[in-house]
């Protein structure tokens, strides 16, 4: 074996390697959809974040626009402060609403942006708004016993209003929007 | 009676000299990279021994892995209508676990008694102590550049075992079974995360190319020289190496994956 | 006797295992320029010698003296200094087997030296054709025999001039003919080279024949006997006759210690020992006589 053509397989080896690394990075991960670009960050107060993690997407009619950069706790509200990133070519409105929902049955947690508006828009370090909280399971139970117990006529209202709860546990609800106006997607 | 507490505490504390000798030996191989990079065609002809030859058998292994890791978890999902995840799965299970693991498992009986054999009968046949009365450090010369190759090559082939492991899912999946392909490499591409996932994947296999690399030179170095010791070396680099993969496993494991 | 001799060994004591020494307050010299010869059964310590020489131990106590300077073990560059200037000869030449003829004798010229490859080349060849196996450069390890490998082994000794050179057993298992051959080059070299060269061996007649000093050293690392060949030919002492006449017993005797014959075969001995011989008898009562 020659010792040019064994520089030469090994640095075929060494090619293959880094490029079984790049199709595990884009093919196989997130790499291609994830950082890199021109990005602006803004931030969302929430009462309860769920089972929110940093790195999570955020999406706008279920685009990906973004991501969850920072999740951090404000000593004086006592609300969990959020910092996302979004892409720059993505401009919302400044009244628009941050909602965390739940990718399919099992699925993690993400950030749903909801388009407001406003002429103006939110510009780097703005705070959003408008926020809606995790959904939590324990919530959602109590209130659904306490609806039944009351009737179905009290239910609507009943699931209308998520206490702030003090369990972190989040709710495995699939994608129903809890809102008063009830809009289901 | 006292005699068979003193035999046990004699061989226990041989035990532990084993330990700190391997420690010395470690720090020794360590000492003598920076002067074996110097001499990096030393570095390449080992990691065409021990990276090349081995790339046959991790991707028959990846393969066969992918295809079988597939067609389990098919079968396991379906009740919960989930078959469209099998190819995250699959994913995690290789880049996270069974690629570096099950890696280093075989680059263990492969690459690790082919070093240890080596190793030991060039030195039952004196090589290494020719060599010291040469004037030339046998750690240097001998271990250095097959510790540095063994680095190398074991993360590349922990990463090619993951990507044919997926290619051979991918196979099975779609081309066998019918999942959506879309939804294969979709559903993959936005739950699978480079850094932890294939990043920690590859840090494992990095060590385990650590791990598996010593134990192998020093099972060689410190063999017996003769027929029998360079045998006996051989079948404990395998099981040695083996339990330090699996239990680096589990550290690391906890380690990476335990905070979500 | 020796006033500068090239090696010393002063009052050296050593075992690889503390509870057995090999050698016991050696003392010796070994003149400059010329063939020593190291004679004894197996494991006198003759190879033990020749470690501590090269520095592979360190001795228990006393000194090996190169040149001058003393041995240190622990210093490691000066140590490696001192091993360029030493050739060694091992008994089944220690080829490196993952090289061919060529590589082999021009491992220590890339190692230690930055002459050019063609310059390379011309050495490797001279000391190949010193050893007559100029043609056997492109042959792989593999393909040589036990006695061309010694020659090749020696070959790759030689190839830096060391100043000392050691052989470990050069004569064992080869033909007349090897024998002659490895036993001219021997001499020859240290002629040519003005080396020192100390041969390590149990074959008196070869070594009688070239060397100029001998050592003759017996079990428990003791030197029987040291002087010029013929000064151990002619010698009367019992110990020193039997070895280089080879003599079956004397001093080293043909029976491992064991008990009396009597004992283990059951069997009376006439005379003050019948006694006990008796006593010795089996169970089963053999018949005696």
């Amino acid at each position: 074996m020659g010792k040019r053509s064994i520089e030469t397989l090994v640095g075929l080896f060494v090619l293959l390697g880094m490029a079984g690394l790049v199709f595990l990075a884009l093919k196989a991960a997130n790499l291609g959809t994830a950082g890199g670009g021109d990005t602006y960050t803004l931030k969302a107060n929430f009462d309860n974040i769920g089972g929110l993690k940093v790195r999570a997407p955020v999406r706008t009619a279920g685009v990906t626009v973004g991501r969850v950069t920072a999740i951090e706790l404000d000593s004086k509200t006592f609300q969990g402060v959020v910092s996302i990133e979004i892409a720059r070519k993505y401009q919302f409105p400044k009244d628009s609403a941050a909602k965390i929902l739940t990718a399919g049955l099992l699925g993690d947690q993400y950030i749903g942006l909801d388009p407001g508006g406003d002429d103006a828009n939110l510009v780097s370090g703005d705070v959003l708004p408008q926020t809606q909280s995790a959904v939590v399971l324990e919530n959602l139970i109590g209130q659904f016993l306490s609806g039944k117990a009351e009737g179905p006529a009290a239910e609507t209202a009943a699931v209308a209003a998520p206490a702030p709860a003090p369990a972190p546990t989040p709710a495995p609800a699939p994608e129903l929007a809890t809102s008063a106006s009830g809009a289901k997607k | 009676m006292t005699a068979m507490l003193q035999r046990l505490g004699a061989q226990t504390l041989d035990h532990f000299r084993g330990w700190g000798h391997a420690v010395f030996f470690f720090l020794d191989v360590l000492r003598a990279v920076p002067a074996s990079l110097r001499r990096f065609d030393l570095v390449v002809a080992q990691i065409y021994a021990i990276g090349n030859r081995s790339l046959v058998i991790i991707l028959a292994s990846g393969l066969a892995v992918g295809f079988v890791l597939a067609l389990q978890m098919y079968y396991a999902l379906v009740p919960f209508g989930a078959a469209e995840s099998l190819g995250l799965i699959v994913n995690l299970a290789l880049v996270r676990e069974l690629g570096p693991v099950v890696t280093g498992l075989l680059f263990a009986g492969r690459a690790g008694t082919s070093l240890t054999a080596e190793i030991g009968l060039m030195k039952a046949g004196e090589q290494i102590a020719a060599m010291e009365l040469m004037a030339i450090d046998p750690k240097a010369r001998v271990l250095a550049p097959r510790f540095i190759g063994g680095i190398i090559a074991m993360p590349i082939l922990a990463i090619l075992f993951s990507a044919v492991g997926i290619v051979g899912a991918y196979l099975v999946a779609v081309q066998l079974i019918g999942v959506d392909p879309g939804n294969f490499w979709s559903i993959m591409q936005t739950r699978v995360d480079v850094l932890r996932d294939v990043g920690n994947g590859l840090v494992k296999a990095v060590v385990f190319g650590v791990a598996c690399t010593v134990v192998a030179l020093y099972q060689g170095f410190e063999t017996e020289a003769t027929p029998e010791g360079v045998a006996y070396a051989t079948t404990r680099t395998v099981v040695i190496s083996s339990l330090w993969v699996l239990g680096l496993d589990f550290v690391l494991t906890a380690l990476m994956f335990s905070t979500p | 006797m020796e006033t500068n001799p090239f090696i010393e060994i002063d009052r050296v004591t050593f075992g690889y295992d503390t509870s057995r020494m090999i050698l016991k307050d050696i003392s010796l010299k070994f003149p400059r320029g010329k063939v020593s010869a190291i004679l004894g059964g197996s494991g006198c310590g003759k190879t033990t010698l020749l470690r501590l020489i090269g520095g592979v131990h360190r001795p228990s106590s006393g000194r090996v003296i190169f040149d001058g300077e003393v041995v240190d073990t622990r210093d490691r560059a000066r140590l490696y200094r001192l091993r360029r200037r030493l050739g060694m000869l091992f008994q089944f030449g220690a080829l490196f087997t993952d090289l061919n003829v060529f590589d082999n004798v021009a491992f220590p010229l890339r190692e230690h030296t930055q002459l050019p490859e063609a310059m390379i080349r011309d050495i490797v060849l001279m000391k190949l054709n010193a050893v007559g196996l100029r043609g056997a450069a492109a042959l792989r390890i593999s393909e040589v025999s036990g006695g061309m490998a010694r020659r090749i082994a020696l070959a790759r000794a030689i190839a830096l001039d060391p100043e000392l050179i050691m052989y470990d057993e050069p004569f064992a298992g080869l033909d007349l003919i090897s024998m002659g051959v490895a036993a001219k080059l021997i001499r020859t070299l240290n002629d040519v080279t003005g080396a020192t060269s100390l041969v390590i061996s149990h074959d008196v007649p070869e070594c009688m024949a070239i060397a100029d000093f001998v050592v003759l050293m017996a079990n428990g690392g003791r030197i029987v006997a040291q002087g010029t060949p013929k000064e151990l030919m002619d010698s009367m002492d019992p110990e020193t006759r039997q070895f280089v006449r080879g003599e079956p017993d004397g001093p080293v005797k043909f029976h491992y210690p064991a008990p009396d014959i009597a004992v283990d075969f059951g069997v009376a001995v006439a005379g003050a020992d019948g006694v006990e011989a008796q006593a010795g008898s089996s169970v089963a009562g053999q018949a005696s006589r």
